[in-house]
């Protein structure tokens, strides 16, 4: 790692003014992705601004159904936060299948929107990565790039993005509250991700010293059965070959409503819109999940060894509304998934 | 929903925050209930400073990125990972490590257990499999078997001494007169 | 034999591990202590053509930076020789940092020293290296055009072909049923949790003591003594606790000289620990490889004919290949025979160890290719094993010093419930998981140093022993194991006796590898144990004030520290008793075990066992999970029930682990491996392991050596990966011929 200097901050306004006036500054949280960036030279900070003391830890429930949630709070109290399981058993759902217990306790959830790509060329300062050093390259494109996503990319950038949580809160219309030097601002979840196209170091829609003080979930009753499905080599502790967050209303039969973001595919949380909208008026058969996966996967592009994850994807969407159509229910009462 | 911006809550940009380091800086840091005092580089993770500084070796470095669990600790009564911490982090907390888990002369019931039930070979992932396991115990979840296969699954053992592992905390839970979800916490 | 011997002993260094006060090799915090950390070059071939070290050198708390222009020749060129030798045992026959080619991505090319670890790693991160790059080859396909054949590999021990049984192609020809198939093999690392360490501390300019993570003490002793030109009298090797090897640790790497040198260097003592990621490009792995399996059988499955050809990936300096088809060759009575390897260079570091060297991919080829048998004919699994049983060595036509496979397949079918399992693929439904079940014999060598091997005894005048043998204990059980040899081999309780390891200031003992460890330090134990018992008794009946006098040696029995008459057990006196009056301090005698090599007995030996697997496979999602594991084996005498089922169990828990998730990924284009971190390189968390059913048949074995010991460590991964993929076979009809099987090969 770097030298680094440290400051330690007690309100957003101190946050906000230090990082801002401090190029080579960044905020810390759990560090679990900053300091393992830091220590293998990704991110080249020269200073931490550490953000635990922010009074930003709070989980609300929100007038009308929906939560609030402080960017503080840890990934473990908010998968374990009443409201949360109650309302939005696919946010829980997502939480608990991410990371292990011990991340769970130390990430905060401004920092999980954070996160950086596991890519192993973005975390490798000896290749190519055009996300890491605009202009060097792609070496996924022809590499080691099983895991890399189908979905989204560019010919600049392939890195896939590792999130559980924001899977589930691009799904629910999330808006990210922010705050920078120039005032607060609301992002809907979908957006505060961009996708690579010829700029893939850009990843969020917010600038140096803006800093996530909190995330809203809007009410959406059809969450409360909501459920996040993650499929992956291993069954605990590693990030998803493809997952799926989905919420579905169904009346007579017939798909009124439904909610379905993708993960592991795609270079950014997937919302699949696509998808849903060809499921919305279909009835709630197999037949109409396999076409809405298809509908949604038609664009997806190969690069060599993640041909798998095309097929894998429409089955992971199938596998989800069958099973929340199917045998959906709320999390037990431990907080774990059904 | 649109995004939009306001200029309400707009900041004055100033770096009033106080600075320390790069260079080596006193840390105070509580572990095992005693207060120490280092000298260190605000880049020294909790887990260097408890195994090169505080000669608190009983912390294992498995792969230094949050990987493995080898390094799990308390901070706060939580089970983290040291090696992802960074030292200067932790002054206004209370760290635990598996040296203040005893007293040295009689074992924690998990300690114990680890050793009737061989819940190790190398016993290098030991320490951070026995922080890891304690905790989950208190964290209050269901304790039965599938449970303790998915909250232990942050600590890696490459000597695969899993199904002991589990034996030795279905011993403490069951010493504890629980089994139940909620008594053990 | 009392019972101690085989007893379910807790660990003697248990309570040292779960309290943390278990020191490993990279804990001693010394006074002065630096910290050195390697730079590794990034491009897997080319030259350096320029090194910068400037802005390294003068960061914060550098003390030196060490490149191939200024760091001291070594004195010898190394020589890959496998430690079980008891010789130096390099890993690779180069030493890099002596001139300025790259062979390998990661070759050590820069050693920087610094006052914190903080500061190393900072500064070897400032090092700017400008490379003339040439072409490299790094995955197999890329150079499978230029294989050869090499006359002998595994450091010239192993001929580079089997020798012929018969004429198989006339066998293949004439077989009613012929099977022709190929495996591959993904690479694998050992990955032990703890990191490679070395600390060398000088203690005047010839005088070395060396903290090392190692399997085998001696071995780093001789090996950095050829290379810094000095006696081996002038290295201490110590290395008490070692977390986890695997065989990472068991051949001796570059960084453990480099820290010597380094720390010669600086004039201060040194600690060096591979990173994670170089732990993928600093001690061996196995290597990328494929074999082909050709079977000719008749129509009640009887084999005429087997071939077994292996093709793998070696270095630019060694003929490496793990011995794939040891076991397979002899595994059944087929009565011709043909197997040989063959070897492709490329940029990499010398492939090395990895646990169930050989046999875990060799009996995954065999035992998957019978399963294919089996099937073809119609015939159940255990019964076509059963039918082509080896009751000889097909080799050589000796008889087995002890066998027990049959009453493994047995009993294993009985714990897992095979009877009545129906053959058919793809028929059995549990919700959306499919299940099925599978099973493969395990076979792995009894290999034995070809060095004596000895260890000490001393007793005390209160009775107390202390036992000594210059082996490390990386997660064996060996100082339980061997504390209770010495218990029984003395007639004392195991809480009279300390055995104590881990510094070649103790009697010589070989690197425990390939299952040899117990065999070769319990030999040496018990007869150094035996020798001083019955010295002892000698002395008892000499002396005159003794209760024993004038008894026949033969007839008087040590329990519990007392010499006592068989037939008149009132009649005798302790250890303490007779050395107490006599006056004596202590009593040692050193027991030299010559191990019994294959080739000089008439017996063939070789550990056998039986896996059976049950998987459910979610084929829409491409899962598999493996349900039950049951393994039976026939390892010979059990030392400590305990820590032996704890051997096996992890064994097995590799072979999951090999079927279904272990795969180190080359790029060709960086020539590096993409995946070196513990959270790519994915091996089993707690949630994907099921209950595991172990049992032993305990078959004495009056050959092998004085106890009848045959080793734990590698049979329990030897055929687990092949269950379990004959299992995903049984349960989907897919049959897949490479590890590891993934998601994608079952969508």
């Amino acid at each position: 790692m770097r030298p680094v200097s440290y400051s330690r901050v007690a309100d957003v306004a101190t946050a906000i003014g230090t990082v801002t006036a401090d190029p080579g500054s960044t905020f810390l949280a759990g560090g679990t992705n900053e300091v393992d960036l830091q220590r293998i030279h990704v991110a080249r900070s020269r200073r931490l601004v550490d953000i635990n003391d922010l009074p930003l830890r709070q989980i609300e429930e929100l007038p009308g159904g929906g939560v609030r949630i402080g960017a503080v709070a840890r990934m473990s109290d908010v998968a374990q936060a009443l409201p949360v399981r109650r309302r939005f058993p696919v946010i829980s759902q997502a939480l608990l299948l991410g990371a292990s217990p011990q991340l769970r306790n130390m990430a905060s959830i401004g920092g999980n929107m954070m996160q950086r790509t596991r890519c192993g060329y973005f975390r490798d300062v000896a290749a190519a990565c055009n996300k890491r050093e605009p202009g060097t390259g792609c070496s996924a494109l022809t590499g080691v790039n099983r895991g890399h996503a189908v979905l989204g990319t560019s010919e600049h950038c392939i890195a896939t993005h590792p999130a559980d949580l924001a899977v589930a809160l691009v799904a629910l219309d999330a808006v990210v509250l922010t705050q920078g030097p120039a005032g607060h601002r609301q992002i809907l979840a979908d957006d505060f991700f961009l996708l690579p196209g010829d700029t893939p170091d850009r990843e969020h829609a917010i600038s140096h010293g803006e800093l996530v003080v909190a995330v809203e979930v809007p009410p959406l009753p059809m969450a409360s059965t909501s459920i996040y499905l993650k499929v992956r080599d291993r069954e605990s502790y590693e990030f998803a070959l493809a997952s799926a967050a989905v919420a579905v209303a169904i009346d007579a039969g017939v798909v009124t409503d439904v909610r379905l973001a993708l993960g592991g595919l795609a270079t950014k949380p997937w919302r699949a819109r696509q998808a849903e909208s060809v499921l919305v008026g279909a009835p709630a058969t197999i037949e109409s999940f396999r076409a809405a996966a298809d509908a949604e996967l038609a664009g997806a592009v190969p690069h060599g060894m993640n041909a798998y994850k095309i097929e894998l994807g429409r089955r992971t969407i199938v596998r989800a509304l069958s099973t929340v159509t199917g045998d959906a229910r709320m999390v037990s009462d431990d907080g774990n998934p059904p | 929903m649109k995004s939009y911006a306001e200029t309400a809550g707009a900041v004055e940009v100033a770096d009033t925050a106080v600075v320390r380091g790069p260079n080596s800086v006193v840390v105070r840091l509580s572990v095992n209930g005693t207060f120490r005092n280092i000298l260190v580089e605000p880049r020294v993770s909790l887990l260097d400073a408890l195994r090169d500084r505080l000669d608190l070796t009983g912390t294992k470095k498995g792969c230094n990125q949050g990987a493995c669990g080898a390094c799990t600790v308390w901070v706060d009564k939580r089970r983290v990972l040291a090696c992802l911490t960074l030292a200067i982090t932790c002054e206004t907390r209370e760290v635990t490590t598996i040296e203040g888990l005893s007293d040295g002369v009689d074992l924690h019931p998990m300690q114990s257990a680890f050793v009737s039930q061989d819940a190790f070979q190398c016993g290098y992932c030991t320490p951070g499999q026995i922080m890891s396991a304690v905790a989950f115990l208190a964290e209050g979840h269901a304790a039965d078997d599938d449970a303790i296969r998915e909250w232990m699954s942050g600590n890696i053992c490459r000597c695969a001494a899993y199904p002991n592992i589990r034996a030795a905390i279905r011993q403490v839970r069951d010493e504890a007169g629980t089994g139940g979800p909620d008594a053990t916490g | 034999m009392s019972p101690v011997l085989g007893a379910a002993l807790d660990r003697v260094d248990g309570r040292a591990k779960v309290t943390g006060a278990a020191r490993y090799s990279g804990e001693l915090n010394l006074p002065n202590l630096a910290h050195a950390v390697l730079v590794g070059a990034r491009v897997p071939s080319g030259r350096i053509i320029g090194i910068d070290c400037r802005q390294a050198s003068v960061a914060d708390g550098v003390h030196t930076v060490l490149t191939h222009l200024d760091l001291p020749r070594v004195a010898a060129q190394p020589k890959l020789f496998p430690s079980l030798a008891g010789l130096t045992a390099h890993g690779q026959s180069f030493f890099p940092m002596q001139d300025d080619v790259v062979h390998y991505a990661g070759q050590p090319i820069a050693v920087v020293v610094a006052d914190t670890v903080e500061r190393a790693e900072y500064a070897g991160s400032l090092v700017q290296v400008n490379y003339a790059e040439t072409p490299s080859a790094t995955l197999l396909d890329q150079v499978r055009d230029q294989a050869y054949e090499p006359q002998r590999i595994f450091g010239g021990l192993v001929p580079g072909r089997n020798p012929d049984r018969g004429d198989p192609e006339s066998g293949l020809r004439d077989a009613e049923l012929t099977l022709d198939l190929t495996y591959r093999f993904a690479a694998n690392h050992q990955n032990p949790l703890e990191m490679s360490t070395t600390t060398a501390v000088w203690d005047d300019l010839d005088r070395l003591t060396l903290y090392d993570s190692t399997q085998g003490p001696t071995a780093t002793q001789l090996s950095v003594a050829e290379l810094l030109g000095l006696p081996p009298t002038r290295i201490r090797v110590v290395s008490h606790f070692v977390g986890g090897s695997f065989g990472a640790k068991a051949l001796i790497w570059p960084h453990v000289t480099l820290t010597a040198l380094a720390a010669r260097q600086v004039g201060r003592p040194v600690r060096l620990t591979l990173s994670r990621d170089q732990m993928f490009h600093s001690c061996g792995h196995r290597e990328e490889q494929e074999q082909r399996i050709r079977l000719g059988a008749d129509r009640n499955g009887r084999l005429a004919a087997l071939t077994h050809d292996k093709i793998s990936l070696t270095s630019h300096f060694d003929d490496w290949a793990e011995t794939s088809l040891e076991s397979p060759a002899i595994t059944y009575a087929a009565p011709n025979y043909a197997g040989g390897y063959r070897l492709a260079r490329g940029n990499t570091i010398t492939p090395t160890f990895t646990r169930g060297p050989g046999e875990a991919t060799g009996m995954f080829a065999l035992e998957s290719a019978m399963d294919e048998l089996a099937h073809t004919i119609g015939i159940d699994p255990v019964e076509l094993r059963l039918r082509n049983h080896a009751d000889v060595d097909p080799d050589t036509g000796k008889p087995w010093s002890s066998k027990g496979l049959r009453e493994c397949y047995q009993r294993g079918a009985e714990l897992f419930g095979w009877a009545g399992r129906d053959p058919a693929p793809g028929t059995r439904w549990e919700g959306r998981w499919q299940i099925g079940t599978g099973m493969a014999t395990a076979a792995y060598p009894v290999a034995a140093p070809i060095s004596p091997q000895r260890a000490r005894a001393r007793m005390y005048i209160d009775g107390s022993v202390v036992v000594e043998a210059g082996i490390s204990e990386f997660g064996t059980g060996a100082l339980t194991a061997m504390t209770q040899v010495a218990a029984d081999g003395l007639g004392l309780p195991v809480d009279r006796v300390r055995f104590v390891g881990g510094t070649t200031d103790l009697p010589n003992v070989a690197a425990a590898v390939g299952s040899a460890g117990s065999g070769a330090t319990s030999s040496p134990v018990h007869l150094a144990c035996t020798q001083l018992r019955d010295q002892l008794v000698r002395q008892a009946v000499a002396d005159q004030h003794s209760p024993l006098h004038g008894a026949d040696p033969a007839a008087v029995v040590v329990r519990d520290g007392r010499m006592c008459l068989r037939d008149r057990p009132e009649v005798g006196e302790t250890y303490a008793e007779l050395l107490g009056r006599n006056h004596i301090p202590d009593v040692e005698t050193v027991g030299t075990w010559m191990p019994v090599l294959a080739p000089m007995t008439d017996y063939a030996m070789h550990t056998f066992g039986a896996q059976f697997a049950e998987v459910a496979v979610d084929a829409d999602l491409g899962l598999v999970r493996v349900r039950r594991l049951v393994g039976v084996f026939a390892p010979g005498r059990i030392l400590n029930r305990k820590t032996a089922h704890s051997q096996l169990m992890g064994g097995m828990l590799w072979g999951l682990s090999q079927a279904l998730l272990e795969a180190t990924r080359m790029d060709p284009n960086t020539g590096r491996w993409a995946n070196a971190s513990l959270a790519d390189y994915l091996v089993p968390v707690n949630a994907d392991v099921p209950e595991i059913t172990i049992d032993t048949i305990e078959v004495p074995d009056p050959v092998v050596n004085p106890l009848g010991v045959k080793g734990v460590g590698e049979i329990g991964i030897v055929g687990t990966s092949a269950a379990i993929a004959n299992a995903v076979h049984h349960a989907t009809g897919r049959r897949i011929r490479h590890l590891p099987i993934t998601v994608e090969d079952l969508l």
